[in-house]
């Protein structure tokens, strides 16, 4: 399996590494012709106005959005505002989920945090039931979803934080961080 | 589910989102919004860029919390701001107001020549500044969360840069090829916390996000450093110093990710105005030199 990282900017080595033990073939998606061949995509955390600006530049946005009608695609933080429709503000989205979603809505990095969460469709690719532990720095969140959409995650308070739309998935938080590996599992399940 | 704010994970975090990213420095808004619409991943709120601060002499001190709160409001990316080396009260300050990032720098005035800050006990992640394996590590084991190599600030000369990324690089390759029971008198040599050496070792490469800092001025220098593999660059006086500020940070912000494509860095170093002037470091005398504070 070819799974592409987009590499304009953000953690795209750590998604790499975690690729790479679970036996995917990586390449770094910078510029529109790397996007051939692979069987899916994950946009990482970083900054999503820098990776906007850098991918309009560099003709990425249409291929972009092609290649999320045909192929799995996985936004992480950064990754997740940029695939969603709406986040409040003007700047380049590519506009493929139907999620609404609130930038740095935890406050700034002093609130940043850690928690484990439930997410039961993780049971699909692992069947021991256990907590999924999550890092959320400086992290969105998803405000609302359309029809179609699945919520995967939310905090006790209800706030939803991670949600899927058929090969499409969105999350909050950073799976890259923290060591377990099941959503990048059930991402690769995704892309096949 | 309950939720732990401030650990080390999470302001390690934040530098691993900065990867592959520009923090350019700004000295008010509207440098500020320039540099967001360049794309720069961060910025660094302070009162005078480096090469400023070397002009004007006398001592530099954390920037006006007033000036830092107004660049915080006007952009959406993580703010920076520098505090003395060992002044642990500007960085309380600095803390209290919310700002992303802490730079403990040698670029201000220190504020004591024996001591840095104990990192530790703050919410707010710091970055640190190192010429050097054995500097950067002493400064994880204070609980720095991100190194970035001091180069020479405000110079425009990326001699000393390319210095102290092949000097803590080579360090690490060295450390990798020591057989352990060698690591403790090199740890003892290098004035380094035993543990974070041996998770040195283990990683092939710092334990926290290790950036490029002090000289560089160009999209070629931006991606010099790339190759020679640090994980991202401070751009300092060397953006707001130049003939067209905007399009120099674009054209940094582009050579930092495609570093590796000599065609598009060839591109986007067309007709970018004037870099800035700059000093040369080999001529320079010594007492003007700041990467040296630090201890």
């Amino acid at each position: 399996m070819k799974i592409g990282v987009l590499a304009l900017q953000g953690d795209f080595a750590e998604h790499q590494s975690v690729l790479e033990y679970l036996g995917a073939e990586v390449v770094q998606v910078r510029l529109p012709v790397h996007l051939a061949g692979l069987n899916g995509l994950i946009i990482p955390g970083g900054e999503s106005t820098t990776m906007g600006k850098l991918a309009e530049a560099f003709g990425l946005m249409q291929p972009l959005r092609q290649f999320g009608r045909e192929h799995a695609i996985w936004g992480t933080c950064a990754g997740a505002i940029l695939l969603a429709k709406e986040v409040g503000r003007d700047q380049p989205l590519l506009g493929l989920m139907d999620i609404t979603i609130e930038r740095n809505a935890f406050g700034r990095q002093v609130d940043s945090f850690e928690v484990d969460l439930s997410v039961p469709a993780l049971l699909e690719v692992d069947p021991v039931d256990r907590p999924y532990h999550t890092v959320f720095i400086r992290a969105p969140i998803i405000e609302s979803v359309g029809k179609g959409v699945e919520i995967l995650a939310a905090l006790e308070d209800g706030r939803i934080v991670a949600a899927r739309q058929g090969h499409l998935l969105a999350t909050s938080f950073h799976p890259e961080l923290t060591g377990d590996v099941r959503f990048h599992r059930y991402f690769m399940e995704l892309s096949k | 589910m309950e939720q732990k704010v401030g650990s080390f994970e999470v302001k390690k975090g934040l530098a691993q989102m900065l990867k592959g990213g520009v923090i350019m420095d700004v000295v008010n808004v509207e440098h500020a919004k320039i540099a967001e619409d360049a794309g720069a991943c961060a910025v660094m709120a302070l009162e005078r860029v480096p090469a400023d601060i070397r002009a004007d002499g006398g001592v530099a001190r954390m920037s006006d919390p007033d000036m830092i709160l107004k660049i915080m409001d006007a952009v959406t990316i993580p703010v920076m701001a520098k505090c003395r080396i060992g002044h642990f009260v500007e960085a309380q300050i600095l803390e209290s107001i919310g700002v992303d990032y802490i730079d403990e720098s040698e670029v201000l005035t220190p504020a004591d020549e024996a001591h840095h800050i104990y990192k530790h006990n703050f919410k707010v992640p710091f970055v640190c500044g190192c010429r050097n394996l054995g500097e950067a590590l002493r400064r994880i084991g204070e609980g720095a969360a991100m190194i970035r190599t001091k180069g020479e600030a405000g110079t425009g000369d990326v001699v000393e840069a390319v210095r102290h990324a092949r000097t803590v690089l080579g360090d690490i390759r060295r450390l990798q090829n020591m057989p352990e029971e060698e690591v403790m008198a090199y740890s003892k040599e290098i004035g380094a916390p035993f543990e974070v050496v041996m998770e040195t070792r283990k990683l092939g490469r710092l334990p926290v996000v290790n950036f490029a800092a002090g000289g560089i001025a160009t999209p070629a220098d931006a991606a010099l450093m790339m190759q020679l593999g640090v994980d991202g660059v401070f751009v300092g006086s060397g953006i707001f110093k130049s003939g067209d500020p905007a399009r120099r940070a674009t054209a940094i912000v582009k050579a930092t990710t495609h570093y590796n494509d000599p065609k598009i860095l060839a591109e986007v170093s067309r007709n970018l105005g004037e870099a800035m002037v700059g000093r040369q470091i080999s001529v320079m005398p010594e007492e003007e030199k700041i990467a040296t504070r630090g201890w």
